[in-house]
């Protein structure tokens, strides 16, 4: 069983690979974003299949908070590359 | 009594004397100053008898016991014969001064405190037996000095005379204490006593002759030797009290007065005797020489100074040869240089008075300008002439019993068979006698040319007339003391130079009466140095005479190359090459620093890895791998490649984010969910800052990078990289202690009621250190704010300089 999670860890970080072929060659910046997105659900998959490896449930929150960052990560970048800032100014200034 | 405070005597007086020339306008603050001189003066000729005795008196005040340096006055017969000269000639000095200095237009407050601070050094540098308050001494008359010349500030010329003459006595004094510390080391005490006493053993220690060296520099740059001597000249921009009591009487001859203290350490060597010796008799023949080239009075006087110096420095070196041989000769050059040196503040003190004179009576002191004022300045005229006639070495002047003594020295000297002496030693009873001989010739230009000649008065700045009494009545006093010594040398000698000769050679003497010397005026025809003064007197004449002859003779040597020309290209070079070194190195780009710093550390550590030999691996101490792992660390890599070689910013941002994942990743896969928990949010809150200060960042390509520079900064970067990682793989393989992690897992839950054992280690085991992060959190915070709150106008120079 070990075996199996292994392999699938293994396919996981080439997959990882492949994501990074795309940040590095872009050609967009989106194209590059949604790469890092897509980096941080197979980080999600790899912690996971990590902690049924080690056999421990301390990694279980280390996932919830990668699906959370890496949300407000591309929110963030998203809306940089829409108004070229992320935090805007009130109205009432 | 404790006459150990009588040092300080003048400096206590020294902060009285602003508040007395404030507030009391009546007087001229110089007759106040003036009983501070003169008690002491009266207090130490009460040690004469004491002396005569061959006595000598100590008295301490303790100042830093714990390291054995005390004010220590220790007062022979050297020591008293300084201090007198000291007191005596600055009591007269001051009463000159009195008449010389205007009550309205001059500073007296400032002339005065200077003043007496350089009377506390002096009298501290003789007396002090202890090196190290020697050296304070020793650098309070520096700046003292500097003071004095520099008194006229406005002036341009006295500014650099009064930095010149502290670069060079400084520089000596420096060296001076470097050869203190050796001797100290040496003997092992900061007492000069203790140091003559253990005098055998030092020659044998291999800092001997370094201390040596040091030492003559100190002496030599204090008493303007040859090639120090070039301040001199230049400290003539003092007013003519101070040129008449430092740079005559007192300071110039702190050097010698240090030659002959240490002489009975220093003395058997052969270094020390031909150093003295020769650089003397350099001096001696080089300020002769080009005094007479000179056309203002106080420049002739000043080389006149150096000259006389360097026969006192040269009377010493062969005094020192008293150690080797039991030629009376030899024990009589040690008397000339004493009884020469007493002799010489009193003419030179007389006529610096007069050249200052001469300068408040006609306004100017081109001798050039100057002729025929013996008519009207009687009295001045006759003072020049008896202090002229004693410097040339004319009797029945004081300056003929030295200088014959001297001239027998000389003679002597060439008989001594030690240290190449018999090869070399022709050689100076020649010079000695060329040098005597522009002696004579610069006395009589000094003196002929100022007072007798074609009057020329129109061109004058002001009518000469004779000085009011006051003024004339120190050089007057100096004066009639160089015709009483002419005829009482034996009661001087008694008095005051033979106890000073044996404090030179105390282990030749028992006591001063055993000093066997007897002065006479007369040695009969068949005397060597009868002949020589009267050569000295008929070519020195014939010299003269046939100045404008010769004179051109000087413009041979070019400009560009004398001393002064080289302090000057000296100082001019090292402030020049020093902005150039600066410059070189500390161009502004932070880029430049950086790449000094890094490539500075990572080659150090390398060679110390190398040369220690401490690069081990110690492949058993590693882990197994695993193959998610390695591709972790192959994304990790590829990420940060992505990072230097990307080619917009924004991309770099993103691929920053690849490699805060992965560095997560690396932690999930060690273990380490805290680590992970918190890197992931520290990951994402810091691209999110990138991209809030993006439209701030300057575009990514434009750092001016060239391939050189490119090649540079890979290199270095590459040479980094390799030294972390030989020194972690080293410091991995080897662990000197075990870890202590055992007994947090042991007392986790037992000692600190935890079960997350890098929590309990952050706030329990080791809360200190979370403390100050979270105050390291909040300083950043408020200065963030800060930085957006309050904008200083961008318009301000940032230069610190200006």
């Amino acid at each position: 069983m070990t075996m199996f999670y292994s392999v699938c860890l293994v396919l996981v970080f080439l997959s990882m690979l492949g994501l990074l072929y795309r940040v590095w060659k872009g050609p967009s910046t989106p194209d590059r974003l949604i790469a890092l997105d897509a980096i941080g659900v197979m980080l999600i998959s790899a912690i996971a299949l990590l902690s049924i490896l080690f056999d421990t449930p301390f990694f279980i929150d280390v996932i919830l908070l990668i699906a959370i960052m890496s949300f407000i990560g591309t929110v963030s970048f998203s809306k940089f590359i829409e108004r070229g800032e992320i935090i805007e100014r009130g109205s009432d200034r | 009594m404790e006459f150990v405070l009588l040092i300080f005597l003048p400096v206590i007086f020294a902060i009285l004397v602003p508040f007395v020339y404030k507030y009391i306008k009546g007087i001229h603050t110089g007759w106040l100053v003036l009983l501070v001189p003169l008690a002491l003066f009266s207090y130490y000729l009460s040690f004469m008898p004491l002396m005569m005795d061959g006595g000598h008196a100590i008295s301490e005040l303790k100042w830093i016991p714990s390291l054995g340096i005390t004010f220590t006055s220790y007062i022979d017969g050297l020591s008293l014969l300084f201090t007198l000269l000291i007191t005596g000639i600055g009591s007269l000095v001051v009463l000159y001064s009195v008449f010389y200095m205007d009550k309205q237009k001059e500073d007296l407050g400032s002339f005065y405190v200077y003043l007496l601070l350089f009377m506390t050094a002096m009298l501290g540098v003789v007396q002090s037996d202890n090196t190290i308050t020697l050296y304070l001494f020793w650098e309070l008359t520096s700046i003292s000095s500097f003071l004095l010349i520099g008194f006229w500030y406005t002036r341009d010329k006295s500014r650099f005379g009064a930095l010149k003459s502290m670069m060079i006595t400084v520089f000596g004094g420096l060296m001076m204490l470097g050869g203190f510390t050796l001797l100290s080391i040496m003997g092992n005490t900061f007492s000069i006593r203790e140091l003559i006493a253990q005098a055998p053993e030092l020659v044998n220690h291999p800092y001997f002759t370094l201390a040596l060296l040091l030492i003559l520099l100190g002496a030599f740059t204090k008493s303007a030797q040859f090639p120090f001597y070039i301040w001199l000249p230049d400290a003539m921009e003092a007013p003519t009290p101070v040129s008449a009591y430092l740079h005559s009487a007192t300071m110039v001859k702190a050097g010698i007065y240090l030659v002959a203290r240490f002489t009975p350490i220093f003395g058997t060597s052969s270094t020390w005797i031909w150093l003295v010796t020769g650089i003397g008799l350099l001096t001696l023949f080089w300020g002769s020489f080009f005094a007479v080239k000179q056309t203002d009075l106080k420049a002739i006087l000043a080389f006149s100074t150096v000259s006389q110096l360097g026969l006192i420095m040269s009377l010493l070196g062969a005094g020192a040869i008293s150690y080797h041989t039991t030629e009376a000769m030899f024990a009589l050059a040690t008397y000339a240089a004493i009884f020469h040196l007493i002799n010489h503040a009193t003419f030179k003190g007389g006529l610096f008075m007069i050249a200052g004179i001469i300068d408040h009576e006609t306004g100017t002191r081109d001798i050039r300008k100057l002729g025929g004022l013996m008519s009207v300045m009687p009295i001045s005229f006759t003072v020049a002439l008896i202090g002229s006639f004693s410097m040339a070495g004319l009797p029945p002047f004081n300056g003929f019993l030295s200088k014959e003594m001297f001239l027998d020295s000389m003679v002597a000297l060439q008989h001594f068979e030690l240290f190449n002496f018999d090869t070399w030693g022709i050689l100076f009873p020649i010079i000695a006698w060329v040098a005597s001989v522009f002696t004579f010739t610069y006395s009589l230009y000094f003196v002929l040319k100022t007072f007798v000649g074609q009057k020329n008065f129109e061109q004058l700045p002001r009518q000469p007339h004779e000085a009011p009494i006051g003024m004339l009545l120190s050089p007057m006093i100096l004066a009639s003391l160089v015709l009483i010594f002419f005829f009482i040398p034996n009661l001087v000698g008694k008095w005051i130079i033979k106890p000073a000769v044996m404090a030179v050679q105390p282990t030749l003497y028992a006591s001063p009466e055993a000093v066997d010397v007897h002065v006479l005026a007369w040695h009969g025809f068949g005397s060597t140095a009868l002949w020589l003064t009267v050569g000295i007197v008929i070519v020195g004449s014939l010299l003269y005479v046939t100045i404008p002859k010769w004179q051109p003779l000087y413009k041979i040597q070019p400009a560009k190359l004398s001393l002064n020309e080289g302090y000057d290209a000296l100082m001019r070079g090292s402030e020049k090459g020093m902005n150039r070194m600066s410059r070189l190195y500390m161009d502004g780009v932070i880029r430049t620093y950086l790449l000094y710093m890094f490539a500075f550390l990572s080659v150090t550590m390398i060679a110390v890895l190398f040369i220690k030999d401490a690069f081990v691996i110690d492949m058993t101490s590693f882990t197994a791998l695993s193959l998610y792992g390695v591709l972790n660390a192959v994304i990790l890599v590829l990420a940060v490649g992505f990072v230097v070689f990307a080619k917009s910013r924004l991309a770099a941002i993103i691929a920053l984010g690849g490699v805060g994942y992965s560095v997560a990743l690396f932690f999930v896969i060690f273990k380490a969910p805290d680590l992970a928990l918190t890197q992931l949010v520290i990951e994402t809150v810091s691209v999110a800052l990138f991209l809030l200060a993006f439209k701030h960042l300057p575009a990514l390509s434009s750092h001016g990078e060239t391939a050189k520079t490119k090649i540079v900064n890979f290199v270095v970067a590459l040479s980094v990289g390799v030294m972390v990682t030989l020194v972690a793989l080293s410091s991995h393989s080897q662990k000197l202690i075990p870890s202590i992690s055992q007994y947090y897992k042991d007392t986790v839950a037992t000692e600190a009621g935890g079960g997350n054992i890098v929590n309990v280690i952050l706030v329990d085991y080791r809360g200190f250190d979370t403390f100050f992060e979270i105050g390291v959190l909040a300083i950043a915070g408020i200065a963030v704010l800060g930085m957006i709150r309050l904008r200083v106008s961008r318009k301000e120079t940032t230069d610190e300089n200006k």
